[in-house]
């Protein structure tokens, strides 16, 4: 069975949403940030929450705990690694991923359903997807408008890193091109805004945050 | 040496604080003020100055999305 390993950091707030939705499809277990080593778990979540309080920016501080020295090291392996919300400014400090996340252009904290359209489903986390396909997951945010300077952005589309965008009427925070989730070259780092670990029971209106998260521990099952 | 290290939004970055503030000066009267950007102030007292700039690219400001200026201020009471 597929062991998830769910980081914690101080000021962390959806770590156990995550390891309710990961249980779901495999084991789950929390990863202190102090810890040095991952305990062979097969496939990592970065939760949401506001790791250090959000100092100096969304992300900085929480790139730098000991956990995500291995952390680096398991993706850079070919790991499974899934940023959500907060985990995805942690994934994109720390350069595993392109990009950065700035405020909303509102400004504002915004909490509402989002449909994303699955653009790839080339990678780790959206194998068990259709190309096309919608998924409706909760996002709740205030720093998420994606960035990524125009080559970057060329350079991911032509390397199919650009897994989900916001569908039409849905980019709420104003990220460029509509991006929702993105890769790393490799696939087996994807970072998202919106909260898959919310969306994986039907008494809150959606179960479409299982399928990433199958999507990884499909394999295993077989 | 006490520093101060200034952090703006990257020129050609939507900045909407910058937008909302320069939208709120002439409703108070304040007119003829453009190009309004709303940034990061970091102080600091250092014992080798040369390394800030290192300090700025791994920590203090995002380079993809922010810039930063150094600047010597005098040392504080």
């Amino acid at each position: 069975m597929t062991r998830f390993g769910v980081l914690q950091f101080p000021g962390s707030c959806d770590e156990r949403d995550a390891v309710h939705a990961a249980s779901l499809v495999g084991e789950a277990e929390l990863l202190w940030h102090q810890e040095r080593d991952l305990r062979g778990v097969d496939a990592v979540i970065v939760p949401g929450g506001f790791s250090y309080g959000d100092h100096l920016r969304v992300g900085a501080i929480a790139r730098f705990s000991p956990v995500m020295v291995a952390v680096e090291r398991f993706a850079r392996a070919g790991g499974p690694v899934l940023g959500i919300c907060n985990g995805f400014q942690v994934l994109c400090e720390a350069g595993l991923l392109p990009g950065a996340l700035l405020p909303n252009l509102s400004l504002r904290f915004v909490c509402r359903q989002v449909e994303l359209e699955v653009l790839s489903n080339d990678g780790a986390w959206t194998r068990g997807c259709a190309v096309g396909e919608r998924l409706s997951v909760p996002a709740k945010h205030t720093t998420g408008r994606y960035y990524a300077p125009v080559p970057v952005l060329e350079e991911m589309a032509a390397h199919g890193q650009i897994i989900l965008k916001y569908a039409a009427g849905h980019n709420f925070n104003g990220s460029v091109a509509d991006v929702a989730g993105v890769a790393n070259a490799a696939g087996n780092v994807l970072g998202l805004m919106p909260h898959p670990e919310h969306a994986v029971d039907a008494l809150t209106g959606s179960t479409d945050g299982l399928k990433l998260l199958a999507s990884v521990a499909a394999p295993a099952l077989v | 040496m006490r520093a101060r290290i200034l952090i703006r939004p990257k020129a050609g970055i939507l900045d909407p604080q910058g937008q909302t503030v320069e939208r709120a000066l002439p409703a108070l009267g304040f007119e003829g003020v453009a190009n309004v950007h709303v940034g990061r102030l970091v102080e600091l007292d250092v014992e080798d100055p040369s390394r800030l700039p290192e300090m700025c690219e791994a920590l203090l400001a995002n380079p993809l999305i922010e810039d930063y200026e150094i600047v010597e201020a005098a040392k504080g009471p």
